[in-house]
């Protein structure tokens, strides 16, 4: 489905950004295609908030029609340390 | 091949150190900035933008301060401006939000990539504590290999700590793989981070040095970059409570159309009191009669007639009716620049509470059926106060299809401040029927020539992205700050604009054109609009001032109805000469005079077709 036609308070995770300057522009807000985020807000015919982690940013209606999301369940979340990053192990 | 020693168009020093302040927008660079170098800052103009880049002394070092910036590329003129000043820095302080991590601490990773001394700053501790956050800031400092000093900048928590610091600089850690994909590239150019920019496809970086891009490599950098940064938070972050608390409400309900406008309205209303009543009314009325029309327009002119005479070309140019140092002085300093520093004031603490955002989010649905996204509503509104900055501010918007459109709509339907005074006064003495009316005409030119616009213009406009940041209350020094800047970068800006006007108008006043534009109108005025033959002296007033417009209607004896067309062919007619330059030096010859010549035919045409409907 379309990130546009996401409901208020829906965990999702994101698809497909088919705009590579927009996917740039996303990563750095923490948000890529495969990261889970939630929905805080929808303003009717307007854009869609969206919530990952503390951080909030608002993505207009058209731009969030081209967004393919799936919904998931609510989850808490958790971090497993990436052993290929080489930052495990360190402390 | 093209070598280059710097990117950055800023001289200073050769055996200077420089140290660079880098963050994400609104974290507090400032207040450090403003603690290392005391009170001898230079801002310079950062050739080719906007921008202003402030630097100062630090000992025997050189700070340079950067606009904020997400990350460090080329999408807009903060991060090119940002990224040549971060690429000849000798040591960066990364000014982080510690609330906002996940969000900064991308910036800060970058940088570390590059390959640059570091040292970060935790700022706003206190704030990420009272949303439960505890970080964990030695096994931060231990897993990115800088050292981190946590701050609370307002307290002045953490700048001795950050000075102390300072020497302790040091290059982090960086993904292994990252590394191994530099080096073919270490080779080629002088340092790391000009390598890393080009293998994050930097086009500008890569043409200096000759390199064709030929790799996408940018996005999975990205990628691993934010793998990264959520790996290092996961470690070092717990969040100990959790729940909406009121600035979360307060938040929603800015966004939300149902709070949201009534909120807005409110604000707009503040504002009004603020800029209209208070500025334009008792401040204007004190800097433009008491002092600069009582006190420095006679004395100007009385020293000036004493050795030109005010009948001469000279003396016409100089202390005419709209003489350079006169009506030029007096508009600018008098009028324009209270306003202007209100409207710059109110503008500063709707940025710094973090309200521009919200509101952006809100307009957004509107704006889209015009072919704008929700950022244009800060030119609309800097419109009230002074169509000229907002034809400057035009430039923040994020393609050159929405600039022509805003420009467009600024220039025919929005009313200055100056001018808004006089409408509000003329139409207080309509009944309210007429009013509406008015209003209703105003609004449907705006929302048919935009959709009109959005039409006929080819290309597409950008969408809404933009990061909503938590609500706080706004700090007054860095409030001041921002509004003295930007007032005065304004002033600097539109003073030759408008002193070019006034020249414009006194050689038109010279050559008699001014006359004969007024006798070639009056058919126009008497037939067509059905008004006095008088108001068309107001009409070209209205070219040199739109107030001057305006309040010539004061005058003229008319009927109600013939008030309100009057009203509205001035609302609609050409922005004041000065606005009209400024988009001639934005947009070029041809398009500003395809937009000057519309706004004279749409003012006409509507206001002429509402008058032969009913008076």
């Amino acid at each position: 489905m379309k990130l546009a036609e996401i409901k208020k308070g829906q965990n999702f995770r994101i698809t497909q950004i088919p705009d590579e300057i927009i996917r740039a522009q996303t990563i750095r807000f923490g948000i890529s295609e495969g990261s889970e985020a939630t929905c805080v807000q929808v303003i009717p015919a307007g854009p869609i908030i969206v919530k990952k982690n503390r951080h909030e940013i608002a993505i207009g209606r058209a731009l969030a029609n081209s967004i393919e999301i799936e919904a998931t369940p609510k989850q808490k979340r958790i971090f497993v340390p990436n052993e290929k990053l080489g930052l495990a192990g360190e402390r | 091949m093209h070598k280059h020693t710097s990117h950055c168009a800023l001289d200073f020093p050769a055996n200077a150190r420089k140290i660079v302040l880098a963050g994400n927008p609104n974290v507090g660079k400032s207040v450090f900035f403003n603690a290392l170098t005391g009170i001898y800052v230079d801002v310079s103009n950062y050739p080719g933008t906007t921008l202003d880049i402030s630097h100062g002394r630090y000992g025997e070092d050189v700070v340079i301060d950067t606009p904020g910036v997400y990350g460090v590329s080329s999408f807009n003129d903060e991060e090119r401006v940002a990224r040549d000043v971060i690429l000849t820095a000798d040591v960066v302080i990364n000014v982080a939000d510690a609330a906002h991590l996940e969000r900064d601490l991308f910036l800060t990773q970058q940088i570390i990539d590059m390959g640059i001394p570091l040292v970060l700053v935790l700022n706003m501790m206190d704030e990420a504590e009272a949303q439960g956050l505890q970080i964990d800031v030695p096994r931060l400092s231990e897993l990115l290999g800088v050292p981190v000093v946590p701050a609370v900048a307002i307290r002045k928590d953490g700048i001795e700590e950050l000075k102390a610091a300072l020497p302790q600089a040091r290059k982090g850690k960086i993904d292994p793989e990252l590394e191994e994909k530099l080096k073919p590239l270490l080779e080629k150019v002088d340092t790391q981070a000009e390598a890393l920019m080009i293998l994050e496809e930097d086009q500008f970086v890569a043409a200096c040095h000759g390199i064709k891009i030929e790799e996408k490599s940018r996005e999975e950098i990205y990628l691993k970059r934010r793998e990264r940064v959520d790996c290092i938070l996961a470690q070092v972050i717990k969040e100990t409570n959790k729940g909406a608390s009121f600035s979360t409400k307060l938040s929603r309900a800015m966004i939300n159309p149902l709070t949201g406008i009534p909120i807005l309205i409110l604000l707009l209303w503040g504002m009004y009191q603020l800029i209209g009543v208070f500025v334009a009314g008792t401040v204007v009325g004190f800097t433009e009669e008491t002092i600069m029309q009582g006190i420095y327009e006679p004395a100007v002119h009385g020293f000036i007639s004493r050795f030109i005479s005010e009948e001469s070309i000279l003396g016409r140019f100089l202390i005419g009716e709209f003489g350079l140092l006169t009506m030029t002085v007096t508009y600018i300093l008098g009028l324009l620049l209270p306003l202007v520093v209100g409207f710059y004031f109110i503008l500063s603490i709707m940025e710094d509470s973090g309200y521009l955002p919200r509101l952006a989010t809100l307009a957004d649905r509107v704006l889209t059926f015009f072919g704008l996204n929700g950022r244009a509503i800060i030119p609309i509104i800097l419109g009230f106060g002074c169509v000229t900055m907002a034809t400057i501010t035009t430039r923040m918007l994020g393609s050159d299809r929405e600039r022509k459109i805003a420009i467009f709509l600024l220039g025919l339907t929005i009313p200055c401040s100056a001018q808004l005074g006089v409408i509000a006064g003329l139409l207080a003495g309509l009944d309210a029927g007429l009013v509406a009316l008015y209003l209703l005409v105003i609004v449907g030119v705006f929302a048919l020539a935009g959709t009109a616009l959005n039409k006929l213009l080819p290309g597409k406009s950008t969408d809404l992205l933009i990061e909503i940041p938590p609500l706080r209350l706004p700090r007054w020094d860095n409030v001041l700050k921002k509004t003295v800047t930007k007032s005065a970068a304004f002033i600097k800006e539109a003073t030759p604009l408008f002193a070019l006007g006034a020249l414009l108008i006194t050689t038109m006043q010279l050559t008699g054109f001014l006359e004969l534009a007024q006798n070639a109108l009056v058919p126009l005025t008497q037939g067509w609009l059905k008004l006095p033959k008088e108001t068309t002296t107001a009409f070209i007033m209205g070219l040199v001032r739109r107030d001057f417009g305006a309040a010539g209607l004061y005058e003229l004896a008319m009927t109600p109805k013939q008030t309100m067309v009057a009203l509205l062919t001035i609302t609609m007619f050409v922005p004041c000469i000065a606005s009209v330059i400024v988009i001639y030096k934005e947009r070029g010859w041809k398009e500003a005079s395809l937009v000057w010549l519309s706004t004279w035919v749409i003012a006409f045409l509507v206001s002429g077709v509402v008058a032969q409907l009913i008076i």
